[in-house]
Formats: C-alpha cells, sequence, structure tokens
C-alpha cells in the first residue's frame, strides 16, 4: 500500500530524512519508533502532504501511485489521514461543519453522493460513542478550548469519521493520562481491518501495550536503523535509544521492514 | 470650479432651487456657495489620505433620478424571512410607497421628508449641530437632498418589530447622483431596530451621498444592522452622526460588501452618563474595490463606554481603510474605550491600511486599542485541506470564520445567514490570488 524508497528530505535547509525507506502493506501496523529530532513527525508531515517539505531524493508510493504529486485534499481522499501531533485550533468554525465538509468533500472527490445531515449524525453519533467523546464537542469550534486529551480523541474521531485507508498517527499518546490512552487505541483497535494500515509514531513503547504492532521500525538521525517485531519495542524501553546508537551498523542503514 | 462632478450637479452660478421653506432655500443655497468656492477635499486633506476622489471628482452625473419611481425592482434582493415589520424603500434615492410598508404602530412616527418641506428644513439645519455637517459631502446633500425619511419613537416606546430600510440601486438612463437624508430621534427610553439594506436591483455606476444623524435621548437604544452590497461599479458616500444622551445605547453591527468606492464617515457623541456605543463591523473587498471607513468617538461624559471591534478582508486588488478615533474629553472620568481592528489580506496586491487612535484627556480612563493585518493561517489551512476540503472551500471557511467573529452579536438569524451567503460568494475570489 505505502512503499518509501530513499527519501531524502529538507526542512528549512536542513537535512532531516536521509535515505529513508519503509513498506507498509494493507492491513498491518506499523510502528516508527525514535528520539526526539529523528525525523518521525517530518515523515507524517511529507506523507500528508505539508508545505515546507522539500523532497530531494527518494520516492513514495500510495497504491501505486505517486503520493508526492497529489494535493493535501487529494491524498486525504484517496485515503490518508494524518492524526495531528498538534492538532490546530480553528476558532469559529464549527465542528460538525468541519467534519461533514470534510467527509462530503472526500466523498464528492470519490464519486460518492454526499451524506445529508441525516446520514452524518447518525454515523458520527455511532462513531462519538466508540471514542466516549461528549455530544457537545460537535457544537464547539474546532479544537477551540478542547483540552489536550480532547484534542487527540478528536484527531481519532475524525479518523474513525474519515474511514481512510492509510492512517499516519503522530505522536499522538503523548500528553494522554491512561484513562484517555485506553479511549484512543480502542478506538483506533477498532478501526483495525485487513483493508487498511497504520503507520504509528510515537516516543514510548506503553502506547504499544494497547496497540499491538506487527512491525517495529527505529528511526535514528534521519534514517530506519532497525526493524523488528513487537519485542524491538521492549527491547529499546529496557536499553533506551543509545542502545540503537551502538548498534548502528553501515548494514542495516536503509534497512527496509517486513 | 474645477470638477466636473460638482458642475454637473451644481451648475456654475448660485442659483437656488425654489421651496416652500424659506429656510430650506436658504441652507441649500450657503452649501453649494460653500462647495463651489471649496470643492472636493484633495489628497492633502488628512482625511482623505488613504482615499483618492480624483476619479469620482472626474465624473458626471445627473442630479436624481426623474425616473425612480418606476423603475422594476425585484423585492427578493432585499426581502428577508421572518422580517415582516415596517418598510421604507429608495430606489435611486426616491421614497417608493409601492414598495414600502409604512404601517402604523403606536408611538412610531415615520415621516417622508420629500413631502415634508418644514421637517425637511429642520432636519437640515438641526444636523449642523453635529461635527462633520460642514464637509464636502454633507454640503453636497444640503444642497441638493430632496427626499430622505424621519423616524420618531415617542418616549417610552418599544417598538418591538425591526424597521427595514432599503436602498435600492437601480440602473437608469444616465449615471444618478443621488442625495438622501436620514433622521432617527428616540425619546427617553425608546426602543427600535433597524435593519438597513443597500442592494443593487442591476448593474449601474451611481453615485449615493446619505447623510444620517441619530438621536438618543436618556436610556433610548437602538440597535442598527448595516448590510451595504451596493452595485459594483457604484460609489457611496455615508455620514453617520449620532448623539447619545444619558444611559443610552447605540449598537451597531456593518456589513461593508459592494460598491466600487465607499466611504462611511461616523461622527459618535457620548454626550450624557453612561451612554454606551458598540460597534462590529466587517468589509470584506475584492476586484478594485475601495471601501474607507472613518470613524469618531467623543466621550463627552463621565462613565461612558465605546466597545468596537472590526474585521477587514481585502482579496486581489481591494484597498480596505479603518480610521478609528476615539477621544476622551477632560472630566469624562470612568470612560471605557475598547477598538480593535484586525485584518487579512488574501492577495499581495490587496491593501489594508489601519488606524487606530486614542486620545485621552480625563483622568481614570480604560483605553485598549489594537490593530493587526495579517493572511490567513497557513497551519489552519493545512488542517482543513489534510482532512479533504479542497484549497478554495478551506480559503472560505477561514475567510468566513474570521469575519464571524465579530457577528457572533448578530440576532437576526436570517440576515446572518444572508451575510455568510454573500461572504462565501465572493470571497476568496480565485484560488490563485494567494
Amino acid at each position: 500500500m505505502l512503499k518509501i524508497d530513499n527519501l531524502h528530505v529538507r526542512v528549512a535547509g536542513k537535512e532531516i530524512l536521509k535515505g529513508l525507506s519503509l513498506e507498509v502493506k494493507a492491513g498491518e501496523m506499523h510502528a516508527l519508533m525514535g528520539p526526539n529530532g529523528a525525523g518521525k513527525s517530518t515523515l507524517g508531515n511529507v506523507l500528508a502532504g505539508r508545505d515546507g517539505y522539500e523532497v530531494t531524493a527518494g520516492t513514495i508510493e500510495y497504491d501505486g501511485r505517486d503520493l508526492l504529486a497529489l494535493e493535501p485534499e487529494e491524498r486525504a481522499a484517496e485515503g490518508v489521514f494524518l492524526a495531528f501531533q498538534y492538532p490546530v485550533e480553528i476558532p469559529g468554525v464549527n465542528n460538525t461543519y468541519f467534519l461533514r465538509a470534510a467527509l462530503n468533500a472526500q466523498r464528492k472527490h470519490r464519486g460518492e453522493p454526499e451524506l445529508d445531515s441525516m446520514q452524518f449524525l447518525k454515523k458520527v453519533r455511532e462513531k462519538l460513542a466508540v471514542l466516549h467523546l461528549k455530544d457537545e464537542l460537535l457544537h464547539r469550534a474546532v479544537n477551540e478550548g478542547f483540552s489536550g486529551g480532547e484534542k487527540k480523541r478528536n484527531e481519532i474521531f475524525q479518523l474513525a469519521l474519515l474511514e481512510p485507508r492509510l492512517a499516519i498517527l503522530d505522536e499522538t499518546d503523548s500528553g494522554l493520562d491512561i484513562d484517555a490512552l485506553k479511549m484512543v487505541a480502542d478506538g483506533v483497535n477498532a478501526m483495525r481491518d485487513p483493508a487498511r494500515a497504520f503507520l504509528v509514531v510515537t516516543h514510548y513503547q506503553r502506547l504499544l501495550d494497547y496497540i499491538v504492532p506487527d512491525v517495529v521500525h527505529v528511526l535514528a538521525d534521519g534514517r530506519i536503523v532497525e526493524s523488528g517485531d513487537k519485542s524491538l519495542a521492549l527491547k529499546l524501553e529496557e536499553h533506551g535509544y543509545a542502545w540503537i546508537a551502538g548498534r548502528r551498523a553501515p548494514d542495516a542503514i536503509g534497512a527496509g521492514a517486513v | 470650479m474645477a470638477s466636473a462632478l460638482l458642475e454637473s450637479l451644481l451648475g456654475a452660478d448660485d442659483a437656488t432651487l425654489p421651496s416652500a421653506a424659506p429656510a430650506l432655500a436658504r441652507a441649500r443655497g450657503e452649501a453649494a456657495a460653500r462647495l463651489r468656492r471649496d470643492g472636493l477635499p484633495g489628497p492633502r486633506d488628512e482625511r482623505w489620505k488613504y482615499t483618492s476622489l480624483r476619479a469620482l471628482e472626474q465624473r458626471r452625473y445627473v442630479d436624481g433620478d426623474c425616473g425612480a419611481g418606476h423603475r422594476a425592482v425585484d423585492p427578493s434582493a432585499y426581502l428577508l424571512a421572518g422580517v415582516e415589520g415596517p418598510r421604507v424603500v429608495f430606489v435611486n434615492g426616491v421614497f417608493r410607497a409601492d414598495l414600502s410598508d409604512l404601517r402604523a404602530s403606536p408611538g412610531l412616527e415615520i415621516v417622508r421628508l420629500g413631502t415634508d418641506p418644514l421637517g425637511f428644513a429642520a432636519a437640515l439645519t438641526d444636523v449642523d449641530a453635529l461635527p462633520g455637517s460642514t464637509d464636502a459631502f454633507a454640503l453636497l446633500n444640503t444642497a441638493l437632498a430632496t427626499d430622505g425619511m424621519l423616524l420618531r419613537v415617542a418616549a417610552g416606546t418599544r417598538v418591538t418589530e425591526p424597521l427595514h430600510l432599503v436602498c435600492v440601486g437601480a440602473a437608469a438612463d444616465a449615471d444618478v447622483a443621488w442625495q438622501l437624508r436620514l433622521r432617527i430621534e428616540l425619546g427617553e427610553g425608546a426602543a427600535l431596530r433597524v435593519i438597513e439594506q443597500h442592494v443593487a436591483a442591476d448593474a449601474h455606476a451611481h453615485f449615493g451621498n446619505i447623510v444620517a444623524d441619530f438621536r438618543l435621548a436618556a436610556q433610548a437604544r437602538l440597535d442598527l444592522v448595516q448590510v451595504q452590497d451596493a452595485a459594483q461599479g457604484a460609489a457611496l458616500i455615508r455620514r453617520t452622526g449620532a448623539r447619545i444622551e444619558r444611559a443610552a445605547h447605540l449598537r451597531m453591527h456593518t456589513i461593508e460588501l459592494g460598491a466600487q468606492l465607499m466611504r462611511h464617515e461616523l461622527a459618535i457623541a457620548l454626550s450624557g452618563t453612561g451612554a454606551r456605543f458598540e460597534s462590529r463591523g466587517v468589509f470584506a473587498l475584492h476586484g478594485r474595490q475601495h471601501a474607507d471607513t472613518r470613524m469618531q468617538v467623543v466621550h463627552d461624559a463621565r462613565d461612558t463606554a465605546c466597545d468596537i471591534a472590526w474585521r477587514g478582508v481585502a482579496d486581489q486588488r481591494a484597498r480596505g481603510v479603518f480610521h478609528g478615533a476615539i477621544t476622551v474629553a477632560a472630566g469624562a472620568d470612568g470612560a471605557d474605550a475598547q477598538l480593535s481592528n484586525k485584518n487579512l489580506l488574501l492577495s499581495p496586491l490587496a491593501e489594508i491600511d489601519t488606524q487606530p487612535v486614542l486620545e485621552i484627556h480625563a483622568d481614570e480612563v480604560k483605553a485598549a486599542h489594537g490593530a493587526t493585518v495579517g493572511q490567513l493561517d497557513e497551519q489552519a489551512l493545512f488542517y482543513l485541506r489534510s482532512r479533504g476540503l479542497p484549497l478554495a472551500l478551506a480559503r472560505r471557511v477561514l475567510v468566513a470564520a474570521f469575519c464571524g467573529a465579530v457577528l457572533s452579536g448578530l440576532d437576526v438569524p436570517v440576515l446572518r445567514a444572508r451575510i455568510d451567503a454573500l461572504l462565501a460568494a465572493r470571497l476568496p475570489q480565485a484560488e490563485d490570488a494567494a
């Protein structure tokens, strides 16, 4: 589904990703771990199409298409979803309006009929229940005045509503207490599907107790330096990222997954 | 007289219009003579620094539309579902009885000035007491206005149905200059809501010039919503003067969307203890529109308050000007003056000039003012797009939210919906405008 090959990315003139390769197949849950500054968030932003990330080399194939050639909204409509590390507050834009506009814009792009407000609200109510979010949240402006935990849950709520095929979760666990973490994990696990792939970016192993990955990658200095099964996350937790730095042999560089 | 505009409207000599009221004839004659002598303000006039009258000055107009009484007007341009109170409609500055509805309402008096020369004379001469009434366009209005409306609410009367005031611009055989005089008088403790709309029946390039004068006696309350969506080719100059007495409250919502050239001067006098002025406004411009709002508020008594929050958006080559000046006179202790003006540029060729001015001569004053000019928030734009909203829609959503921030108090839902629809249709104009 997603095939990243030798990706080099510059941000503000500085090379952040230095030959990252990664392959994610439908139905798989991949975790991407690594120290601060390794380039984890950069990868998420590049996949979603944010401005200011200059791809200097490499390719990203999504469903056999060149993902980099698509506008952010086209990527969304084609099923790519990024759960933001820092969800943006948008004063004055009603959450319900925003969600319906998003869903219908995607449906329109795919040639599907738009949902009327009854159909939409029915769908919304189903998904809210899964994330234990209050109805009241729908009447507020997008993320405005939300607590950190509410913002993150709202991201997963959007994920549930928009039903993407490739979901990238950028440190969705940061700033969450254990109850909120479980709700987020429940929401994500409920979405696991043979046709859907996940790339979960996280600092900590904690999230992976609840969202069990098929593959764990370690990103350091712009490259994937180690890939393995879920036990790799436990090893990292035990030894810290310094252990990885010591293991960074040239032959591990660029080692893809799976 | 180097001005083609003045020459076409006033003629060369000091002949005055015949009138049943000598005071009216005299006021007109004096105004015309003064205009011929002084002309329109030039670029060196500080008050007109950001708005050039050069193009307007070189145009010729016909004074008044003699065919205004039978111009075809589709009322759907202004009718608002649920707004079923009295309605006063002017077409090219001429009152239209067939489109209006002057139903009687206890305590509310509606007088058409065009048929009441004595009342007109009183309104014209009394307005001289207001600041700025000797400005060129006020003089032009005095010299030429033949129609207008006086609304008077008796002391203690609270009119429940909003009064609907509509100015329609309609194409004529030539470009018309029309004048209109409005006066609203609220007696002690009286309350009135007014919805003022400016709409275009069709494309034209008329020049409208309105002088409005509000008098709020003690504890009166006037709630005024103005939605200006005049023809894209039109010029519209407005002057609003208000005197607000003890514990009276003037609340305005002003939306400026139309006209090629728009200038609105407001002179607000907080004359009585506890008087209050509240203004919420939006200008949203595109093409080569030019809109200039110039607000001057004077705190002249103790414990007076003004609260001004305006937002401006300019796209393409449009230019917006906002000048907000607040003066707290000596002795007006306890005054509270708040002014905020935030603006959004949607195109590198658009321009917005904002000028907050605070002048304080009293002690114990609470005052804050601020102005910003910025661009659409890239983070918010990306967030919306990442969820599937196309760029153009994402921009429209953010512009509407930006403008809507000052319209939350506009409690006429049908009007709010119309404003939102107009905004969505106009801005941003083009996807490549960024």
